[in-house]
């Protein structure tokens, strides 16, 4: 009896470590395959600021692909992270709003992107006739981002415990201070992680991108201008099929932004959780 | 001379009746028990003598809660004001998730105290009222959460009184220590009587015999006797307080 419990939970490690190395192995071989085929392919000419048929250049796609992050954070984050304090901390828990609000919010993060790219076709690039643009696509991308930053600011907000809140409003503090000074703060690890999320899927989209902010290729002139970003660049040039190489090279350049974004925003949690401990920020 | 007097106070959860037409009368700086069964109301009542209870949904209230004679169930009292005025520690220990310093701050802060040298000294001040002053003056810094249950618990009771409260509500505040930091609570709660009017709800009678002066029989949102802690615990003059102070239920 004994024994055969001592397999048994052998036989579990065993196949945990299994589904463990086989998901580090997955990622593994993806990353080495991007590197491989990317590297050798990187060179200076590919940052050139010009763009040319033979050169294809892609840093005009990195600066837009930095715009439209920004674009569609600027929209999306406080609209999705006030929209998430309303729901956890002012409507009624149980009502029917909330729960509204919710599954629709679940609903939306889960459908398509190319939707997403049909309705701000229509919408703003269309009906607003903006035209092919970044402020189009970074609008797209916003309505796309914003049920997602909804859901998980107001995860992160849920998971607050309500004993924080009772100490709080115990001391004669009032809402706003509550939600201000105990409960987003208690939070924030977990509003960032939606947003760099939500960075991830704009920094990776290209289906919602190709019919709101087209596929330029060179330097906007200002919001109005189309423009591609690094994933559309890769799509495109894979699809015209006479530069494999420098989308492959395109590919190392995105990892390693997207790689960098995420750390340099775990950097910045840590460092507000550890400037918390020295309680200088609560004056 | 009371402090508090609950005159006819009902209570109503969605329509479901917590408390019926309790009376009770809360002498300043005595520390009142409130003693009796799970659910029979204690605890909500504690929670009315601050209005904690406003921020359950579907909570009603009837009757009249006095705090030296004003009326503060009225529509028009100021609950943050009130809430200063009456303190509260709760069953766990919630410190908040930033420094020893600043959860005693917060609440000072809150009420407008600034100036890095009258809040050192509130914090000070508050800390030794707490008896953990000596524990903590080195890690004012430390994150708070690192704490013992016990110094948590203590650090929760400076905290409430780092706003300068008349009333200290005590909901359960040892249930979740050990028996060397509920001694520690229990001497402290008896220093603090002499400058705070206490109310506290336990579950444990024996510390209702060891730290109050008055005691506050409730069972099934009832209150079935009051009086002085030790003649009711010596003499009951209600047969279902005999009960429960025998062990016979509860």
């Amino acid at each position: 009896m004994k024994k055969k419990r001592y397999l048994g939970s052998a036989f579990i490690r065993l196949l945990c470590g299994l589904c463990a190395s086989l998901t580090a192995g997955a990622l593994a071989l993806l990353v080495g395959y991007i590197l491989l085929t990317g590297v050798p392919h990187l060179s200076a000419s590919l940052f050139s600021p010009v763009y040319t048929s033979e050169n294809v250049s892609l840093l005009p796609a990195l600066f837009n692909t930095l715009i439209l992050t920004l674009v569609s954070l600027a929209v999306a984050a406080p609209l999705g992270v006030g929209g998430a304090i309303y729901l956890a901390e002012y409507a009624h828990r149980q009502s029917k709003l909330v729960k509204a609000v919710r599954l629709t919010a679940e609903t939306l993060c889960g459908i398509p992107s190319i939707l997403y790219g049909l309705f701000g076709m229509m919408v703003f690039v269309l009906t607003l006739r903006w035209g092919y643009s970044l402020l189009g696509g970074g609008m797209t991308l916003a309505v796309m981002i914003l049920p997602l930053i909804l859901r998980t600011t107001e995860e992160a907000l849920l998971s607050v415990p309500d004993s924080y809140r009772e100490g709080s409003f115990g001391l004669g503090a009032g809402k706003l201070r509550t939600v201000v000074r105990i409960v987003l703060p208690s939070a924030k690890g977990g509003i960032a992680a939606g947003l760099i999320l939500s960075i991830g899927r704009v920094v990776g989209e290209t289906a919602a991108l190709i019919y709101t902010a087209g596929t330029v290729a060179d330097f906007p002139d200002g919001l109005m201008a189309s423009g591609r970003t690094l994933a559309v660049h890769m799509y495109v040039l894979s699809g015209e099929g006479l530069h494999v190489g420098e989308a492959s090279a395109t590919a190392v350049t995105l990892l390693a932004i997207v790689a960098g974004m995420n750390a340099l925003s775990a950097l910045l949690i840590q460092k507000s959780a550890k400037g918390e401990n020295h309680g200088k920020n609560h004056r | 001379m009371e402090k508090i007097i609950v005159e006819n106070l009902n209570l109503y959860y969605d329509g479901a009746q917590a408390l019926k037409s309790v009376n009770l009368r809360i002498e300043a700086n005595r520390v009142t028990a409130l003693i009796g069964p799970s659910g029979c109301g204690k605890s909500t009542l504690l929670k009315t003598l601050n209005r904690m209870n406003d921020l359950v949904p579907g909570c009603r209230m009837t009757g009249r809660v006095l705090l030296d004679g004003q009326n503060i169930l009225e529509a028009n009292t100021d609950v943050n004001q009130l809430r200063k005025r009456v303190g509260m520690v709760f069953q766990k220990p919630n410190p908040f998730p930033m420094s020893v310093y600043d959860n005693v701050a917060y609440g000072p802060r809150t009420h407008g105290v600034r100036g890095r040298a009258r809040l050192d000294d509130l914090v000070e001040r508050s800390l030794r009222s707490a008896a953990i002053w000596d524990e903590l003056k080195d890690r004012l810094h430390k994150s708070a959460m690192a704490l013992s249950g016990g110094q948590q618990q203590r650090l929760c009771m400076a905290r409430a009184l780092a706003v300068e409260p008349e009333v200290l509500l005590m909901d359960e505040p040892t249930s979740a220590l050990d028996p060397i930091s509920t001694g520690k609570i229990e001497d402290l709660v008896a220093q603090l009587k002499q400058r705070y009017t206490i109310v506290m709800v336990t579950h444990n009678m024996q510390q209702a015999l060891r730290v109050s002066d008055f005691t506050s029989f409730f069972l099934l949102g009832e209150q079935v006797e009051t009086g002085e802690t030790e003649r009711l615990f010596s003499s009951p003059q209600d047969k279902r307080t005999e009960d429960y102070i025998t062990g016979r239920f509860g």
